[in-house]
């Protein structure tokens, strides 16, 4: 998922502005599935956290440092399900409809609008910068507790660490 | 008897407004587009300009004449980005050829309000015959003709080079028209 994720944001970094071609519509086509994929599967990974209660913090946190990573990890989900609803009504507002591995149709919530495609491709762009900013905060959070704080946060994120629950996305 | 008296009157205007010929086209009125597939995904444009003649009496479609004059440069391809991709060499070279036309031979009826335009389609200096059912609809001395036809892009050369292959723009590209036309003195 977090691969996916740096994936699509990568293709979406590099393809906005290169010439019109068709590598470029095949580039957007997939940028579009991808995002997709990832609107998808956050909500399988929402619904993983709603009954899995993840494992409390280190008490050895200060209370500030917990509340910043409450409100992180609660900024990650809302961007993870806004990044695409953004790019999708951009795509609608520009009049391109977004259709899943070019078979399944997503219907246009938004009708042809060039000022209003121009808006909500900054936004699409703003609340990715915003991402990728947090994401960046995360990983060296993490970095942060394993090298620094030397308590076991980083590690119990890993999967095969079976006797703690996730504890971010 | 009155009402059969109306009835009769009525069927008398219908008769005359049918022998009317069409041949006022109101361009304003009058719309041209045109819906693509790209990467799977339908996309719509048209044509802003474009000046249609026509002489089309209904009952007399044998009479009848057709042709429209586009002109390429008032593309709107769905995207500004598209506009000034399409003008170039490899779609329709608009510099060298400013305009597309297409000149109906024959207009054949095809049972109720149904008809479809015989004739050639040229673009890019390519030429190309083309049959576009249509219907006509008249509401009193105003007429529409609506209809539609599948060209094939690759025939006009249209989209070349990079372009040429149809797994991200689609061959088939159709032509959507509307034209309106307000009956006027038959030229005969």
């Amino acid at each position: 998922m977090a691969a996916l994720i740096l994936g699509t944001f990568s293709v979406g970094l590099y393809m906005h502005d290169l010439p019109l071609s068709p590598m470029k519509l095949k580039i957007f086509s997939w940028h579009k599935w991808a995002g997709v994929t990832a609107f998808l599967l956050v909500w399988a990974r929402l619904a993983w956290r709603a009954t899995h209660r993840p494992p409390l913090m280190p008490a050895t946190m200060p209370r500030w440092q917990q509340l910043a990573a409450h409100a992180g990890h609660a900024l990650l989900y809302v961007l993870m399900v806004a990044i695409p609803v953004s790019g999708w009504l951009m795509s609608s507002a520009k009049g391109f409809q977004t259709v899943y591995f070019g078979v399944l149709p997503i219907p246009d919530l938004l009708a042809k609008n060039k000022e209003l495609g121009d808006t909500l491709r900054e936004v699409h762009e703003a609340l990715n910068y915003l991402m990728i900013a947090l994401v960046a905060g995360h990983v060296g959070a993490a970095l942060w507790h394993h090298f620094i704080d030397r308590d076991d946060v980083l590690i119990r994120m890993a999967p095969q660490h079976s006797q703690h629950k996730e504890l971010t996305p | 008897m009155k009402s059969a008296h109306f009835a009769l009157m009525l069927l008398v205007i219908a008769a005359t407004a049918q022998a009317e010929e069409f041949n006022i086209v109101h361009a304003d009125k009058s719309t041209l587009g045109f819906v693509f597939k790209q990467m799977g995904v339908s996309v719509e444009g048209h044509f802003g300009k474009f000046s249609a003649q026509l002489k089309f009496d209904p009952a007399k479609p044998a009479a009848a004449s057709a042709a429209i004059d586009i002109d390429l440069a008032s593309i709107d391809a769905g995207s500004p980005e598209a506009n000034d991709e399409v003008a170039g060499k490899q779609w329709f070279s608009t510099k060298v050829f400013p305009n597309a036309r297409f000149v109906a031979s024959a207009i054949r009826p095809l049972g109720g309000n149904r008809y479809e335009a015989v004739g050639k389609m040229t673009i890019k200096g390519k030429t190309q015959a083309i049959t576009a059912p249509f219907t006509f609809t008249a509401q009193g001395r105003t007429g529409t003709a609506e209809g539609a036809v599948v060209i094939k892009r690759a025939d006009f050369g249209i989209g070349e080079g990079p372009w040429a292959d149809f797994d991200t723009v689609a061959n088939e590209v159709q032509i959507r028209f509307r034209l309106q036309a307000e009956a006027g003195p038959a030229h005969k």
